[in-house]
């Protein structure tokens, strides 16, 4: 009997100092986080409301970053909308991020306060897999940690909260510099929107006289043309509205083709090496492929929801003979540097039309309803 | 007057031209179907004259092709009828047109699934006839050089064609193997060494039949590691037996562990519906998933846009034979190799080509049937 009772008391002396400790852990953790506030939606079919959370504490190779501009890209609103898979609310999106370094950790080396740093698609990945080390971190094999919506395996598998927000604290390794010179506005979508269309124009080697297609002629496309023209390529771009044409043929294009109009659609067979599909809604994939010359590749970035998204049965690949078709995810951190560096000193900038944060609502309204051309950026500095 | 004795002498001229074409025209007998039913009967009907750059072939072996069957039972489209089918064919050189240069009388010669094409569009003119607008098809085409009249193919005794699309077969090859190379053969030999498979890799063949025994031979040859999938344990041995590295029965879960983002370049040979993307997941990143299969219409399977987008960086392509150089250059390797489909030899004869079609359907064949035409009565 007495046995019994001392045995308890040692259990519950165990217990409370098992207890205590892990509060004192959870207490030191919970000093070092990092109070954040931004714009977030509470269910799928609700409304962004502020939202106020924390983030991870700086690590000795963190930078915090002040958010300056977000960008509102489609993919934003595919998983808001849980158009993709079962997200949990609040969730803060974006992952077009443009800001300055307002704290860095004591190891941090590539950022000092003060510098413009942005923020794409990821924040972190394992490191150690064979693509992190080739600077694919993109299709990193343990999944790369997205900036939004994405378990964190380095900070106890927390969900992260994307850019619509006033700061955001992530690896140095994971930040991209902006150059000073930079036209700070308009360098958030370069993180998405770029990067998507700069990695499969350069690893395709599009080059001048080359005869490629662009389909798709919204926030994507809009950069796409402009890279492939930057390289000489003879561009043709395809969109289903007669509204874009001047647009297109401003911005260096080559020709226009509304695929409604199935007169011009006559005669695009066997033409081009490339062709880039940024189209985020149903479509015809096989005409595309049958646009294409032997050996070319037609590479799909845009993403419709999966209700939407058209598919392509392997008799039609057959009968199209020898044209890749294939996908592509943004690209590598180095990459997305390269991409932003030479997006600068080309001035190849998105057309962007700035919203304070109360109005993204709006704008994802405007951006379902089809015919945005440009980019909206959320001006961070507007949040209450 | 005058005027109608022109005009009778010219219908004189237009007839003795007509009856002495038709004349020239060469007798045939083979096997067909005569509807969807896919009973084979004797059928007897003539070809074309021997051109000036023309040869008449007589025919040695036919292979059976699983798209023959796709054909025969419209899997693709209403077919014309009587169909005689046939696009792996060898056989013996017995005339020639006065302008041919490549075969001589007693030559062996191979006919695959083409037997002319425009020959002067941009495809034609890179050796890559198979993807010509106006190719014409060994059998269910229309010959736009012949009055547009339909093809019929290799069970049968003789075929006659321009030089320029029959293969030359080495003396020394094994004849009643080389058949099915003209289409299997070079089905898989053309993107084997268009996304140049080499010493080391590891590469996949997805189905192990006809075209698959052929690929995992020619991926062999080149030093590669060759897994190879289907979905039953009966072609584990075989597979072994032809050089692969590892057989994976895709029913079996536990199979497929651990090979996702592994291999190079896979090739799918599946006549069925599956599921491409677990191939796709298979691939690493700039890795290519060719597609050389062709299933029944309603059995196609397809791929949604977005695991493209999620399986980013994999590429997937189909592919169709290859031109009639390449064509060539597989028959001339192959026999340099050793390189030769496992056939089983079936008489001309109609119940056994229904048959054997049965047993195509039921996945029984061992890999490819060749008819041994010389039993043809």
């Amino acid at each position: 009997m007495k046995t019994i009772k001392s045995y308890s008391t040692w259990i519950l002396l165990i217990l409370f100092f098992i207890s205590m400790s892990a509060a004192f852990a959870q207490n030191k953790t919970e000093a070092g986080r990092i109070p954040a506030k931004g714009m977030a939606k509470f269910s799928k079919d609700g409304n962004f409301k502020p939202y106020e959370f924390t983030r991870h504490a700086v690590g000795d190779n963190d930078v915090l970053i002040d958010i300056l501009y977000a960008g509102i890209c489609h993919s934003d609103i595919h998983t808001e909308r849980d158009d993709w898979w079962s997200v949990k609310y609040p969730l803060v999106a974006g992952h077009e991020i443009a800001g300055r370094v307002i704290q860095v950790g004591k190891k941090v080396t590539k950022f000092k306060v003060g510098d413009y740093a942005g923020v794409g698609c990821m924040v972190n990945s394992c490191g150690e897999c064979e693509y992190c080390k080739k600077g694919e971190e993109q299709y990193c094999l343990k999944g790369n940690v997205g900036t939004y919506s994405s378990p964190d395996y380095f900070h106890n598998n927390e969900l992260t909260q994307g850019g619509y927000s006033n700061n955001i604290v992530l690896s140095e390794n994971f930040a991209i510099k902006i150059p000073r010179n930079a036209d700070l506005k308009k360098v958030a979508p370069l993180l998405c929107a770029g990067i998507t269309t700069y990695s499969p124009i350069h690893f395709t080697h599009v080059k001048k006289g080359d005869v490629i297609a662009i389909a798709g002629f919204g926030g994507l496309g809009y950069m796409a043309v402009q890279y492939a023209v930057a390289l000489g390529a003879k561009v043709t771009v395809f969109d289903i509205t007669e509204a874009k044409q001047q647009d297109a043929l401003a911005m260096g294009a080559v020709k226009y083709v509304n695929v409604k109009n199935q007169e011009e659609l006559k005669g695009l067979e066997n033409t081009f090496r490339v062709i880039l599909s940024t189209i985020p809604a149903k479509y015809d994939l096989s005409m595309y492929l049958k646009m294409l010359k032997v050996d070319g590749d037609m590479v799909v970035i845009g993403l419709p929801a999966f209700a939407n998204s058209p598919t392509i049965d392997v008799t039609n690949l057959v009968m199209a003979g020898r044209r890749k078709l294939y996908g592509t995810q943004i690209g590598g951190i180095r990459e997305t540097q390269e991409m932003l560096d030479y997006s600068v000193l080309h001035n190849i900038y998105p057309k962007v039309e700035i919203i304070s944060a109360d109005k993204i609502d709006e704008a994802y309204q405007k951006v379902l309803a089809g015919e945005v051309r440009y980019r909206y950026v959320i001006d961070m500095s507007t949040l209450k | 007057m005058k005027r109608t004795i022109y005009l009778s002498i010219l219908m004189a001229i237009t007839l003795f031209v007509t009856v002495s074409a038709q004349d020239n025209r060469i007798p045939a007998k083979g096997f067909a179907v005569f509807s969807g039913d896919g009973q084979f009967k004797p059928y007897e009907f003539t070809r074309h004259a021997v051109g000036d750059n023309d040869i008449e072939i007589k025919i040695l072996y036919a292979g059976i092709c699983h798209s023959d069957l796709h054909h025969v039972r419209q899997d693709w489209g209403k077919e014309e009828f009587p169909m005689v089918p046939g696009h792996e064919i060898a056989g013996r050189v017995v005339k020639t047109g006065k302008n041919v240069t490549k075969f001589k009388v007693g030559d062996l010669a191979g006919i695959g699934c083409m037997v002319n094409s425009c020959g002067e569009c941009e495809f034609c003119k890179e050796d890559k006839e198979q993807y010509c607008k106006g190719v014409v098809m060994t059998y269910h085409g229309h010959d736009q050089f012949h009055n547009n009249e339909r093809t019929q193919g290799g069970y049968s005794n003789n075929i006659v064609l321009t030089e320029n699309f029959a293969i030359k077969i080495p003396a020394n090859a094994k004849i009643e193997k080389v058949a099915p190379l003209l289409c299997a053969g070079i089905t898989t030999y053309s993107p084997i060494h268009a996304v140049g498979v080499k010493k080391g890799d590891k590469v996949g063949v997805a189905g192990f039949g006809g075209l698959g025994h052929m690929a995992v031979q020619y991926m062999v040859a080149l030093g590669a590691e060759v897994t190879v999938f289907d979905i039953t344990e009966d072609k584990r041995v075989a597979a072994k037996r032809l050089g692969a590295v590892r057989y994976v029965n895709v029913n079996n879960p536990e199979d497929l562990k651990g090979l996702d983002n592994t291999m190079s370049f896979i090739i799918s040979t599946i006549p069925q519906k599956y599921d491409p993307s677990i191939y796709m997941k298979m691939l690493k990143l700039d890795g290519q998933l060719c597609i050389v299969g062709l299933p029944a219409t309603v059995n196609a399977p397809s791929i949604r846009i977005d695991q493209f987008v999620w399986q980013g960086g994999r590429k997937v392509f189909g592919s169709q034979i290859g031109g009639i150089k390449e064509t060539q250059e597989m028959l001339d390797y192959s026999v340099a190799n050793n390189i030769y489909p496992e056939v089983e030899i079936i008489k001309a004869d109609g119940t056994a080509i229904t048959d054997a079609y049965q047993k195509v359907l039921e996945g029984k064949v061992k890999f490819r049937y060749v008819i041994d035409i010389s039993t043809l009565k």
